[in-house]
């Protein structure tokens, strides 16, 4: 009864598509390198494309569907993302990562202004689901390097790799 | 309120799903490993379970045997990243985590210079960023020694050494003083990049004039124009001849040709001939009859 009724919730919220609330989300500067300033503007628009990503991987890795990623991530990012969305799929599995909090730090414009490397202690739920049955629910936090890179109306992370914190 | 229902599901779901009990003895992990390595993962109890190694880099799934370790063989997780591991038996669940790290060795550069094409004798004209990264595309992100070098297209070199933070490094240098193709290179551990800065030469350094009479015009004509390193200026770069005369001013420009610039004005008496590129003003030459 129930795990039936877990399914049914689950159901729900994949049908809706919907989000829960906004991460709490705290940013420095502080530990920026490189001979180019980082505007004001630059900042704001790398802080919430990089946000946004987060919410497209979410989105991707819920619904199975790696072509969500194509808006946000590209190179490297993309690909693994990609294939980890294949390799849960093949295997009946669907993941929800649901970001709880981000602290970013900016480390690196590069001198040709083509890539911004920041660092984010980042904090979410991930939970997983087995051919629709969810499995567990587990609270993680981890330290991701990113690099983001312009493209034509935004900034997509090209890198996005995590570690310990 | 979209936002509030959801929030109301997501705790509803939170609240049946099977407990994620904090990692503990029935779940043995590594706390890392190197990207690439076998490894193995050892659990306590008996009978048949699930194991879910998820993170955003790849996803593993496997049934396994309780009380048996499970072996990974190289290979099985290539991405760095922080993982979770989830071990389901029934309604019961394990979780822990761990992270594959990257190979120390670098194995590819992410090389860009800037710019492709510059002046001569530019203070920290030239800029080079890399990211350097292992064999399987993870950010080696421990501190790494990295070489840069420019090459003039004398063969002289120019040489600095950076360590990268988080994976990345950047220097700034000067363009050499001789014009031409240069190679400028980034090497970390064995591997290496490589981008081709065409180094062109600066503005015109010194202009001077001669003038000849020939018959009612003067052969106004430069002494082969180069820059302040001593490279010829480009065929093409623009020299302007001004005549000044009682009653009138005429302007003439021409382009380099084969490092001079040459035109014939009238010669009229008294007239003032200067001559100028750019910025630079030449010489200046009165003409009396």
């Amino acid at each position: 009864m129930l795990k039936c009724f877990a399914m049914v919730c689950a159901s729900i919220v994949l049908a809706s598509g919907m989000t829960a609330a906004e991460p709490e989300v705290t940013v420095d500067t502080s530990q920026l390198k490189g001979p180019r300033p980082l505007e004001e503007q630059t900042k704001a628009a790398a802080i919430r494309d990089y946000l946004e990503s987060w919410q497209g991987m979410s989105d991707a890795f819920l619904q199975n569907r790696a072509d969500i990623l194509d808006e946000y991530f590209v190179g490297t990012a993309r690909e693994k993302l990609g294939n980890a969305i294949e390799e849960q799929a093949k295997a009946g599995l669907h993941t929800r990562y649901q970001d709880r909090s981000h602290h970013i730090q900016f480390l690196f414009y590069s001198p040709e202004g083509l890539s911004i490397e920041m660092t984010d202690d980042a904090e979410y739920d991930l939970q997983v689901f087995d051919h629709d049955k969810a499995v567990s629910s587990v609270p993680a936090s981890a330290r991701y390097i990113i690099v983001l890179t312009p493209a034509e109306v935004r900034w997509r992370v090209r890198v996005m790799q995590a570690g310990s914190q | 309120m979209r936002a509030r229902v959801t929030f109301l599901l997501g705790g509803l779901i939170l609240a049946v799903m099977p407990a994620a009990h904090a990692q503990d003895q029935t779940l043995n992990l590594p706390k890392s490993i190197e990207a690439g390595s076998a490894f193995s993962i050892q659990n306590a109890g008996s009978g048949e379970a699930t194991l879910y190694i998820v993170g955003p880099g790849e996803v593993l799934k496997r049934t396994v045997q309780l009380g048996i370790p499970t072996y990974f063989p190289a290979g099985s997780l290539c991405n760095a990243g922080h993982y979770v591991v989830i071990l389901a038996q029934g309604a019961g669940t394990n979780t822990g985590s761990f992270d594959v790290t990257p190979v120390s060795a670098p194995a590819n550069l992410s090389f860009l210079a800037k710019p492709s094409r510059l002046p001569v004798d530019l203070h920290n004209g030239i800029t080079g960023a890399v990211y350097v990264f292992d064999a399987y595309h993870n950010l080696i992100a421990t501190p790494t020694p990295v070489s840069f070098e420019l090459s003039s297209p004398s063969g002289a070199l120019q040489k600095q050494l950076a360590t990268t933070r988080a994976g990345a490094a950047w220097i700034e240098m000067d363009s050499t003083s001789q014009q031409g193709s240069s190679k400028f290179v980034a090497r970390a551990g064995n591997v290496s990049s490589a981008s081709i800065i065409r180094q062109v030469p600066g503005d015109p350094c010194d202009l001077k004039m001669s003038a000849q009479p020939s018959g009612q015009l003067l052969d106004l004509q430069t002494a082969p124009v180069r820059d302040c390193s001593g490279n010829a200026v480009p065929d093409g770069t623009i020299v302007t001849f001004t005549e000044t005369y009682p009653g009138g001013q005429s302007t003439v420009d021409v382009p380099l040709k084969r490092d001079i610039a040459e035109v014939k004005m009238p010669a009229h008496n008294g007239a003032t001939f200067t001559v100028a590129s750019g910025v630079i003003l030449g010489n200046q030459i009165r003409w009396e009859k």
